[in-house]
């Protein structure tokens, strides 16, 4: 039984030791393609625009046009830093450097897709000197905006997961961006369509879209439904790119 | 560390690229994987190294099956793929690192093959070069390096010499034999001196089916109709189709002359006898006879480009 739990624990820090291998190598070269400075530059310089351009309008010390804000930034930020993650790799060859080496199709995965979300991670980190910035303007609650960042990291999550399948599907970066970028089009659309919707279905098709998960959570009321919506299509599309990765199995 | 293939079959579609295959490595061995374009050289050696898995049939690294015990089979891999892939952003150290890391070594370990390999490569002063910026020898350099950086018992080159200059072949060669020393190493290629100067034994492979399977040497002989011997000789005769011709075909073991061409008195032919005959000192003993003068006198090997030409052809 305990030596049975040994091999477990060993390939579990086998498969962690790959991830953190496959995650360092592509965050480092983001940093090194300066993807990551462009990425991030652009992020803050618009996400600063539309917030100081309205906070003085709003005269509220609240971030609430930031969190309406990034979402939209998303939809062709995180493509666009997912769509070389696996389709450059085909088109190279390296895929199968990578894919005769000893470990699982999976862990290549879940690197790729850790790295990509770190750096979302990290541009969003970098958000908060607007927080700051306000918390000394006004009073701020703290509620909204913790629920608002977290609702962010599990939207990237999702996108960059549903990125990366695109990635997955072909060796043309720009088809991978554009494949992307639809994808989280529609899924940020969904909610936003109700009115062309059968009544009967329209709840359906609101539970479906992430935005509406995204504003439960950024009212500062983290609720268990939309965690597991945005973790369970996170997984799924992970596991999806993971099937597509092994279609060279087929 | 020996490779064992059976009954191999890869369909891609309706296409069959490698039917029903079967051979065996052994350890040490240098084997030259030869045949044309598209005969199932790449196949192959994709489904040896766990790249995708056969439509039929097995393969086993030291006992281990591609089909079950793959991660097992990748370790003791070391594979330099067709065209020699290679991350261009990073530099030489930075991506043996990456390769070492993911076949599992620690940081020690890794350190001393990484001063190992760039020492035995020749790495040395372009270690800190992006390999972008790298020539396509140095490129090849480093695709073996990375394919060797853990130490492998078995190594799968797929075309390690192609898109090189003649020096850069013959530097990569010499790599090759040097490190396969005490290695299992499956090589493909479609230069033939190469198998001739590197390999142990070679296999031919021709639309997906192995056509010769032996040492070079053995091809040579297994596959070669008759031996030849060039001719030239000087004699003061009004003509050669009947006054030199029929004596030449009469001696005993040739098979058929062919007259070369004249230039004043100087007749050259090539003449052809049965496999093991040797006619030289028969030819000899009938110019000296005919008082020709003999100019040249050479025999003619098959050279394996031509057992190579004759198995693919259809």
């Amino acid at each position: 039984m305990s030596s049975t739990t040994a091999i477990k624990l060993d390939q579990f820090s086998a498969a962690w030791r790959n991830i953190r291998t496959i995650f360092q190598r592509e965050l480092q070269s983001y940093f090194n393609s300066a993807i990551a400075y462009v990425v991030i530059v652009v992020f803050l310089a618009i996400v600063g625009w539309f917030h100081t351009s309205n906070l003085f309008l709003a005269n509220m010390a609240t971030l609430r046009l930031m969190f309406e804000m990034v979402p939209a930034i998303f939809l062709f930020v995180i493509p666009a830093i997912t769509m070389r993650l696996l389709s450059e790799e085909k088109k190279s060859g390296t895929i199968e450097l990578l894919t005769t080496k000893p470990l699982h199709d999976v862990e290549i995965v879940l690197g790729k897709f850790l790295a990509a979300w770190a750096l979302i991670g990290i541009a969003l980190l970098l958000t908060l000197v607007y927080y700051v910035t306000i918390a000394m303007l006004g009073k701020i609650d703290n509620g909204p905006v913790i629920g608002g960042y977290c609702g962010l990291m599990l939207m990237a999550g999702v996108y960059v997961a549903i990125g990366l399948f695109a990635s997955s599907l072909t060796e043309n970066q720009v088809i991978a961006f554009i494949i992307g970028f639809v994808m989280v089009f529609a899924l940020f659309m969904l909610d936003k369509v109700l009115i062309y919707i059968p009544e009967s279905l329209a709840s359906i098709v609101e539970f479906l879209g992430i935005d509406y998960h995204f504003a439960n959570i950024t009212r500062g009321v983290i609720d268990s439904r939309d965690v597991i919506y945005f973790l369970s299509l996170l997984g799924f599309m992970l596991y999806l790119t993971v099937l597509s990765l092994g279609r060279r199995k087929w | 560390m020996a490779i064992t293939v059976r009954n191999l079959t890869k369909f891609y579609g309706h296409e069959k690229a490698v039917s029903d295959i079967s051979f065996d490595v052994k350890t040490g061995e240098i084997l030259g994987f030869l045949g044309p374009n598209g005969a199932g050289k790449t196949t192959t050696m994709k489904i040896i190294t766990c790249y995708m898995p056969p439509s039929s049939g097995t393969v086993e690294v030291d006992g281990c099956s591609v089909a079950d015990r793959s991660l097992e089979v990748r370790r003791k891999i070391g594979y330099l793929p067709e065209m020699n892939p290679l991350y261009l952003d990073m530099n030489v150290i930075e991506y043996l690192e990456y390769a070492a890391r993911l076949h599992g070594l620690d940081a020690a370990r890794t350190k001393q093959q990484l001063t190992q390999m760039i020492e035995v490569c020749g790495l040395k002063d372009v270690r800190h070069k992006d390999i972008g910026e790298m020539s396509k020898g140095f490129r090849q350099r480093v695709g073996l390096a990375q394919a060797m950086i853990h130490d492998p018992e078995v190594l799968i080159l797929d075309e390690p010499t192609s898109g090189l200059d003649p020096n850069q072949i013959v530097e990569i060669r010499n790599l090759i034999k040097q490190l396969g020393r005490a290695k299992t190493v499956v090589l493909s290629t479609h230069i033939l001196s190469e198998v001739q100067a590197t390999c142990d034994r070679v296999i031919i492979i021709n639309d997906g089916t192995i056509v010769a399977d032996g040492t070079p040497s053995e091809l040579q002989q297994k596959f070669h109709g008759s031996e030849s011997v060039n001719l030239e000789l000087k004699a003061a005769v009004s003509n050669a189709m009947t006054d030199i011709f029929p004596k030449i075909r009469a001696l005993p073991g040739v098979e058929s002359v062919e007259y070369g061409s004249v230039d004043g008195e100087i007749h050259r032919f090539s003449v052809f006898s049965a496999r093991g005959v040797d006619i030289r000192e028969a030819l000899f003993k009938l110019a000296v006879s005919e008082k020709w003068v003999l100019l040249e006198m050479s025999q003619k090997a098959t050279s394996l480009e031509e057992v190579f030409h004759k198995l693919t052809q259809a």
